[in-house]
């Protein structure tokens, strides 16, 4: 029977089960990520490595809100937690990452490039910036159309100095496009603090000047993301106009797995910054409010992470035990 | 058939491709209310309206990522770039995305686009706007790179390209937009990708060439025929897919082979032909492989150093003299 949870109005009636399911795909990401880099050591897993890990409200208090397929999500290069999101298999993302022929792109793309189409899923992106003239395209096609879909766009604090986003928010906002940018402000563009890289950093501001509706969010919290993406994507649906969600987070690990093994990321940003934003792990406060309001408690949580510990274990086993993609496929899809 | 000019022609392909699918529409700078910066599109506004005849911003990238994103979304556009040397504004776009994200998604994403616009050098419009750029597109796997030389190759490649399902580069020849000849108005005449065709046969020498480079070949091949000369011209109509056995069935013929380009000369589609036509045919050749082409600087305003960078027919008869030596 379906509990409906109404303890303040910023949590929205979810109910129980979704409550789990949200609480089960932040889990599953934060452990997926933590099983990459060890697969890199192994050389099973080649080429920029990029975690998701603090970040995961950014997709779980999004992602589940939209319909798909019909809307459709590009991101970035960091862009594990976005696949597994729309709900590809664990098992395809991990294959893809060890360029297995089992892979969501057939081992052709790599962690950068997942994709799933079937999904709405249109891929992680490898250069900055780089989708969100392409969720220029496809919200064009959204309104060309006809119907109310949605493309939700995910790009981070950097992007913001790209030229092309500004050309591209310029038309959509010109446009008026049904597209939701979510902008991942982890503080860090690679290693370029934000106060270090704009003369302005009030990012809604630079929506604003587009024409572009937006608020500032706190991506730590996953109820306050998924109200405002609630808000937004009915701004959206109703009105046929673009939305922008800046959505402040942190990366507790570094930008790429070179990053972390060199720790690079002490040049930048000190040990102690990181402790104090791991305190805001919305994972763990997620954990935390579940627990206090009995749904979870320490048995099932511990069950949850068996589970999980499995899904990620049989998707490591299926992708080391697939085939590489044959060689004579080396010409295919150079053209469709 | 009818006589138009080449860029009526143009027009008319798009105009019957928007006419047979509702997915197709047309994209750029001045395309609409301007009717087009050359013409190409005049008139389309009013036919088809603003949905499909977009005005856009002068932004390159946003009109690449525009292109891009609504054909991984299903549709067909066009998008015109008010010329070529623009285009280098969107480069990662082009390249990056449009080329790649077949591949890259392991072929589960299409992208069925058109970027197309005039290129070509001339008319001292000097180092920015005077520039042909053709290999650069025909090196990055991805693309399918057209260059037509007459009205009715511009009209039946171009629905060609417009029905294909990987992105194509249609580059225009501002200097051939007036020309005028027969172009069919059969809405199923399309002319397909990787045909070269020979426009003049001969047994002497092979010139090889695409875009405006066929004129200069077919003058050059007149003033030759004078002296008892006779060339094969080939033009390519398609650098990506390029069809060498037509090539290679012509210099097995006449043992002898100009290739002309406007483009710089340096690492560049003559070189690449050249170099296809020694691992294909070199035992059949009498002579080296000369390449015609424009002078490897930034095109000068002054009228006398451009017409110095750029290569004309009478540089064309003085390498088949070279061959023939």
């Amino acid at each position: 029977m379906a509990r409906t949870i109404a303890v303040n109005s910023r949590e929205d009636h979810i109910k129980t089960e979704e409550l789990q399911e949200l609480y089960r795909l932040m889990l599953l990401i934060r452990r997926f990520e933590e099983s990459v880099y060890q697969k890199f050591h192994e050389n099973k897993i080649g080429g920029y490595l990029h975690r998701y890990d603090g970040q995961e409200a950014l997709v779980a208090g999004v992602v589940p809100q939209l319909r798909l397929p019909g809307d459709y999500i590009l991101c970035t290069y960091r862009d594990h937690a976005h696949a597994l999101a729309c709900g590809t298999s664990p098992r395809a993302v991990m294959a893809e990452l060890m360029g297995r022929a089992t892979g969501c792109a057939g081992g052709k793309g790599g962690s950068m490039h997942l994709i799933d189409p079937d999904r709405g899923f249109l891929g992680g992106d490898g250069i900055v910036g780089g989708p969100v003239p392409v969720a220029l395209g496809v919200g064009f096609a959204i309104k060309y159309r006809g119907g109310n879909d949605v493309c939700v766009v995910y790009f981070g604090d950097g992007a913001m100095n790209q030229g092309g986003v500004h050309e591209s928010m310029n038309m959509i906002g010109l446009y008026k496009l049904p597209v939701l940018f979510i902008l991942e402000n982890n503080q860090y563009a690679m290693g370029t603090a934000v106060s270090r890289s704009t003369g302005q950093p009030d990012f809604v501001m630079k929506a604003a000047a587009h024409g572009i509706k937006g608020e500032k969010v706190n991506g730590m919290d996953l109820f306050e993301v998924r109200s405002a993406t609630r808000r937004a994507l009915k701004h959206i649906r109703d009105k046929g106009e673009s939305y922008f969600l800046e959505m402040s987070c942190y990366r507790f690990v570094g930008h790429g797995i070179g990053d972390d093994n060199t720790k690079a990321w002490t040049t930048y940003r000190s040990e102690q910054e990181v402790e104090e934003w791991k305190k805001k792990d919305p994972l763990l406060k997620f954990q935390a409010y579940l627990e206090e309001k009995g749904i979870l408690d320490p048995a099932k949580i511990a069950k949850i992470e068996e589970q999980i510990h499995e899904e990620v274990m049989d998707a490591i086993q299926f992708a080391e035990s697939s085939p590489e993609p044959p060689l004579d496929s080396l010409y295919d899809h150079v053209y469709s | 058939m009818p006589k138009m000019r080449y860029q009526q022609a143009v027009r008319l392909a798009m105009t019957e491709e928007m006419e047979r699918d509702p997915n197709v529409f047309v994209c750029g700078e001045e395309v609409g209310q301007y009717q087009g910066t050359y013409r190409v599109t005049e008139g389309m506004l009013d036919k088809f309206g603003a949905k499909r005849v977009v005005d856009t911003p002068i932004s390159e990238i946003g009109i690449a990522g525009l292109a891009t994103g609504a054909a991984m979304a299903g549709l067909r556009p066009v998008a015109e770039f008010m010329t070529w040397s623009f285009a280098l504004e969107a480069m990662d776009q082009l390249v990056n995305h449009a080329a790649k994200i077949t591949y890259m998604s392991g072929g589960r994403i299409k992208c069925p686009v058109v970027f197309r616009g005039p290129a070509g050098v001339g008319t001292q419009l000097s180092a920015q706007h005077s520039q042909s750029m053709e290999s650069w597109y025909a090196h990055a796997p991805g693309f399918k790179v057209v260059m037509p030389y007459s009205p009715q190759d511009a009209k039946g490649l171009l629905k060609t390209a417009i029905r294909d399902d990987s992105p194509v580069i249609f580059m225009e020849h501002a200097g051939l937009y007036g020309i005028q000849d027969e172009v069919s108005d059969d809405p199923d005449f399309c002319v397909p990708f990787g045909q070269a065709i020979v426009r003049r046969e001969g047994k002497d020498c092979s010139l090889i060439s695409y875009s405006r480079g066929v004129q200069m070949c077919l003058k050059a091949a007149e003033t030759l025929s004078k002296d008892g000369i006779e060339c094969e011209v080939i033009d390519l109509r398609t650098l990506v897919p390029l069809d060498m056995d037509t090539v290679v069935k012509s210099v097995n013929k006449t043992h002898r082979a100009v290739v002309a380009q406007e483009e710089w000369k340096n690492v560049s589609i003559g070189s690449e032909i050249a170099a296809r036509i020694y691992e294909q045919a070199f035992d059949a050749m009498d002579a080296p492989i000369e390449r015609v082409a424009g002078a490897d600087v930034p095109m000068p305003y002054a009228k006398n150093l451009e017409r110095a960078a750029i290569p004309t027919d009478t540089d064309v008869v003085a390498a088949v003299k070279r061959t023939l030596a």
